[in-house]
Formats: C-alpha cells, structure tokens, sequence
C-alpha cells in the first residue's frame, strides 16, 4: 500500500483500509461500551426482583439467606460519610496549595504530587494492610495504653479506622478533581482580587474556591463513589461479616453492601439460596456508586461549560 | 516574600499596608494549607513505613525462619524426586512459595491486557481521531463510567455470569479460571488505558496532522506514521497504569479466579494471585507469626511493583508532555 501511494502522492485514497481503521475502532467503542451495558443489565435484571422495602430496611436473618441489608447500607453510609469528612478538606487544602500557593518550580509541590500520583496507584489491599498496620495496631493501640489503661477499645477494625484509610485512599480522587477546577478559574479574577486588596487567603476562599465549587463537587462525589464501592482496604480494618446491630461509635464494627457481596459470594454454605440477596445487594451499590458518578459526569461537564465564556 | 522583608525593617512599610487582617492571620493560613498538603507525603511514608515494618521480619526474624526462610520463598522444594513451588500455609509443614502467586497474579494481568489494551486504545482512536466532537462528548465520559462500577461488582459478574459464558464457549477444565479473572479484569482496565490514550492522541499538537496532510499523506497515513507515534509514550504510560491497576485489583480475582496456587501456564485452570491470598488468609492469621510477616511481605513486593510501574509512568509522562510542548 505504501508504493502505491508514494507512486501518486497526490490522491487522497478512502481504500478498505481505511475503512477498517474507521470501523473496527468504532467497533472497539462499541464493545467497551456493551461490556458496561451488559454488567449493568445483568445486575439490574438480577436485582431488581429482590428490591422491597423489607429488602432495604430489614436484617439479615436465617444465616443471611432471608431477610435485608439495612445495616449494610447505614453502615456503607457512615463509613463514606466519615470518610468524606476527612478526605474532602483535606483534598482541597492539598490542591490549594499546589494550585495557588506552591511558587512555579518548587521542590516541595513536585514531591506532593509525585506522593499524590502514588498514592493512586496504590493498590487497595495494601491500604488495607497499611490500615491494619497503622491505624489499627499502632495508632488504636497508642490511644488506648495513653487513655483506656491498655484495655481494648480503639485497636480493634472499626468503622473509624476504616474510614480513615478510605479516606487515604480516596485522597487522590479529590486533589485531582480540585485542581483541574482551581486551574479553570481566569487569573483575572485572582488578579482583580488581589488588586482590590485582599490577601491571598482571602482571594481563595472568597473568589477562588466558590468559582471551583462545581469542580470540587465533582471530585467529592466521585471519592464517594470510590470509597463506597471499595472492599479491600476496609477487610481488616472495620467491615463485619454480619451485625445485626448498627454501629453506635466510632469504635464500632460495621457491615458493608461490598463486603456483604464478597462474603456472601465466597463463604455462603448454599449460594444459590443466597444468590438473590447477592444480586440484590449488588443491585443497591451499583445504583448507588454509578448514579454518583453519573452525577458527577454531568456536574463537571455543565461547570467546564459554565467557566468557559469567562476565559 | 521582599515585601513582608521590608515590613519587617521599616515601619514606613508598615503604614503603607492597605490589607485589613493581621499578617499573622494569613501566615497561619498559609501554614496549615501547607502543612495539609504534607499529608499525603506522609501518608506515603506511613504506608511504606507500616507494611515494611510487618514485612522485614521476614528477612531477620528466628520466629519467621522456623517455618521459611526468604530463599525458601522463591526456590522450589524437593519432593518426591520433583521439584515443587507450593502455596500451602496452613498444612502440617506450612509451605510458603511465593513462585505461584505471582505467577498467577502475572497471568491474569497478561489476559487483561491482552484484550484491554488493543480495544482501548483502538477506541481512543475512535474518540480523537474519527468521532465527531458530539459524538466524542458523549463517548469518552460514557467509557470512563465503566470506571464507577465497584470491582466488587464486576467480580461479582465474572463469578456468576462470565464464567458459564467462557466455560460453555471454551470447555475449560476449571469453571474459575485465569480466563475467567483476566476478562473480569479488563473490565477494571480498560476505562483506564482508554482514559490516558485518548488524552494523549488529543494532546497531539493539531500542527501534526495539518503537516502530515500537507505532505500529501492520507489521514490513515497521518494517524498511523506521526500521530500515533507521537502518543506512543502516553499511550504507553496509560498501558503501565493499566498495568498496576489490574496487577494490584483484588476483589475481581478473589471471586473469579477460583484461587488454586498452580504453577502452570493453562489459562483454563484456576489460579490464585498475590492480592487474593492477602485478602483471604490475612483474616485468619495470628498477627505476629510467620504467616502473617509473609502476608505483609506479599503486599510490600505489591507496593514495590506498583511503585515502580508509578514512577516509570511519571516519566514517560513528563516526557512526553515536554517534547509535545517544545515542538509546538
């Protein structure tokens, strides 16, 4: 093909090719987006039989093959709650400084974010191991030999622990998603505050941040989405196999709609009498963590549409 | 910073600041933002501090080395006039061989990308090259939504679904299988490699295929000779992140690899990798015994890997940012 075309330079030539480059890369979208479709279908077919109110709002009973998930869904909500807390401001105040405070060049910027670059590659079960072996065994162990008189009370799984390693690893979501919206907003507006006098601090959180907020929305609500969908990292560190109880401290067990697929699918005695509540379950995450992110899709593309007559 | 100097050394500076608060005000702003940012250095530090902690004994510790030295994790052991490469912690002569769970862990990442990366970065071609920017609107956010299904899920679906699928198509030996995981894989691969591809096609500087063009070659040919070629690091770098993603995944392999330490090269049989024995046996384990420092040993090896494919990623980044930049 190539004599031919360098013998007639001058003929642009749609040959079969061509053709196949065109479709069968149109193909591969295609097949990506079917593999998506058919999760989707085959979850939401399999589940949606086993969604009732008494589903949503019930305990497991009879060995967890009858009855719902409600403490996994409340326990699935406070861990990512929690997790929010900590990993949003945090997030912020990281891509802050990257984006409005760290000088051009500086050192210490670059190791954030080569820190920040690792920390999403990470992968989610060392970050349970991490948690197990910090959060749990050293920091929990610390707290209570200083203030519990070495009796057991925060160096055991708990969904404060849980959270915070979520919360670690959801860090990289939120910076990330912050930054790319800190660096849309116009320098003009930074130059106009600064101009009027107002400090750099005040520029941030007056004109900077709220111009961001769609931005940093985004990114909170995809770490939600992340952090709820995750299993690894919270195994050893908070999530239990079944409670019918909910937890009522920081300290406190949790179940978790992941974690409750894993264990079901994996250590159930009789999984096609499980099989329901598995999909089920799985039906309720994947509304929750796919919505979200479907949300998240819209708000960033509305607020790239929003900041970009000002530039 | 000349001026806070100045403000310092003469009061006529002072009088001069129009600004309402205090300095110090925004000097302790400025401290905590900065001393946030430091958090995720310290996390870092935190994470490689902690696992290496429960990890080294293996090197040094009597109570670890009554049951498994270090060599004895990677060479085979004798038995009965064969060689071996046993995974077996919990039989009467605890067997710690690391040989099959990295095996597997590498076998199930090769399926993966072996189907992830020709489809994915045959769809980013679609999306930056071909799709109209409509289409494209709706496409790339669309392909990257398969990045919000939770791995629990996607396992979930190998395990229940996939893996009748492949087993009536293939007649594999074993229902879960390294096919069966690789493919669940790809599921969690894909959106990534799509993702970085698709942003480095379109990172081309359009004065590329403009040039291309004007010398006379067709569009496939300015794809395929400058366009593509000039990606190529991107394009690589998002095939190392995929890489680490499916190498580091847990949840899809847990539930569909069917979790056998085989050594053997058949993907019809079932397999167990690094990330699912530490999900499935560090449950059980007494923390402190040789079982558990080999755990921890696993997920440090884990870490190293994926640090290291992290860090080559950066460069080849970097890299090609700049030599995209500085011939614009």
């Amino acid at each position: 093909m190539s004599d031919a075309t360098s013998s007639t330079p001058f003929v642009r030539r749609d040959g079969i090719f061509d053709r196949i480059l065109v479709v069968g890369s149109a193909g591969a979208c295609v097949a990506l987006l079917g593999m998506l479709a058919m999760v989707l279908l085959d979850i939401v077919i399999g589940g949606s039989g086993r969604i009732s109110l008494e589903f949503l709002t019930a305990a497991p009973s009879n060995g967890m093959t009858e009855g719902g998930i409600f403490p996994a869904i409340v326990g699935t909500a406070l861990l990512t709650f929690l997790m929010t807390i900590a990993a949003v401001p945090a997030g912020v105040a990281t891509a802050v400084y990257l984006n409005e405070y760290a000088p051009t060049n500086s050192t210490l910027a670059r190791v954030v974010r080569v820190s920040i670059a690792n920390l999403a590659g990470v992968p989610s079960i060392v970050f349970g191991l991490f948690g197990l072996g910090f959060f749990v065994s050293t920091l929990g162990r610390a707290i209570d030999v200083t203030l519990f008189s070495g009796e057991l009370t925060f160096a055991r799984p708990s969904l404060l622990w849980a959270a915070l390693t979520l919360s670690v690893l959801t860090l990289p979501v939120v910076v990330v998603a912050t930054e790319e919206a800190l660096r849309a907003v116009p320098r003009e507006l930074r130059d106009a505050s600064l101009a009027l006098g107002a400090t750099r601090f005040e520029t941030v959180v007056r004109i900077v941040l709220p111009e961001a907020l769609g931005g940093i929305l985004t990114g909170a609500i995809l770490a939600v989405s992340r952090g709820a969908g995750e299993v690894a990292p919270i195994m050893f560190t908070g999530a239990a196999y079944f409670l019918p109880q909910l937890p009522s401290h920081l300290n406190d067990a949790f179940m978790n709609l992941g974690y409750h697929v894993y264990v079901l699918a994996t250590q159930s005695p009789d999984v096609e009498k499980t099989k329901p509540i598995l999909y089920g379950t799985a039906l309720v995450l994947l509304m929750l963590t796919f919505l979200l992110n479907v949300v998240a899709v819209i708000l960033r593309s509305r607020t790239r549409g929003k900041l970009k007559p000002a530039l | 910073m000349s001026d806070a100097a100045s403000s310092k050394s003469s009061g006529a500076a002072r009088t001069l600041d129009l600004r309402r608060r205090p300095r110090r005000f925004e000097r302790i702003a400025e401290a905590a933002i900065v001393a946030v940012a430091l958090l995720s250095i310290v996390s870092v530090a935190l994470i490689l501090v902690f696992v290496g902690k429960e990890a080294l004994p293996v090197l040094y510790s009597s109570v670890v080395h009554e049951e498994v030295t270090p060599l004895a994790m990677i060479l085979p052991r004798e038995i009965n006039g064969h060689a071996a490469y046993l995974w077996q912690p919990v039989s009467e002569i605890p067997k710690y061989n690391i040989v099959p769970l990295f095996l597997g862990s590498l076998k199930v990442t090769v399926v993966a990308l072996l189907f992830a990366v020709p489809t994915s970065v045959a769809a980013a071609v679609y999306c930056a090259e071909y799709a109209s920017s409509r289409m494209r609107e709706f496409l790339k956010p669309a392909i990257e939504l398969m990045a919000g299904v939770p791995s629990v899920v996607a396992g979930f679906f190998a395990l229940v679904v996939l893996a009748s699928w492949i087993q009536r198509a293939f007649g594999t030996e074993h229902r879960l299988n390294a096919m069966v995981a690789g493919l669940g894989l790809a599921f969690a691969t894909c959106p990534v490699i799509f993702s970085v591809s698709e942003d480095a096609l379109r990172a081309v500087p359009q004065s590329y295929r403009t040039a291309a063009l004007a010398l006379g070659s067709t569009p496939t040919q300015a794809l395929l000779r400058v366009i593509l070629p000039a990606a190529l690091p991107g394009i690589g770098a998002g095939v190392m992140l995929g890489f680490g993603r499916a190498i580091g995944e847990t949840l899809i392999v847990v539930l569909a690899s069917g979790n056998a330490a085989l050594v053997d090269l058949n993907l019809g049989h079932s397999t167990r990798t690094v990330t699912a024995t530490i999900a499935q046996e560090l449950g059980e384990v007494v923390v402190g015994s040789a079982h558990y420092h080999v755990l921890f040993a696993l997920g440090a090896l884990l870490f190293l890997v994926t640090f290291v494919v992290n860090v080559i990623t950066e460069r080849a980044l970097h890299r090609s940012r700049q030599s995209l930049s500085g011939s614009k």
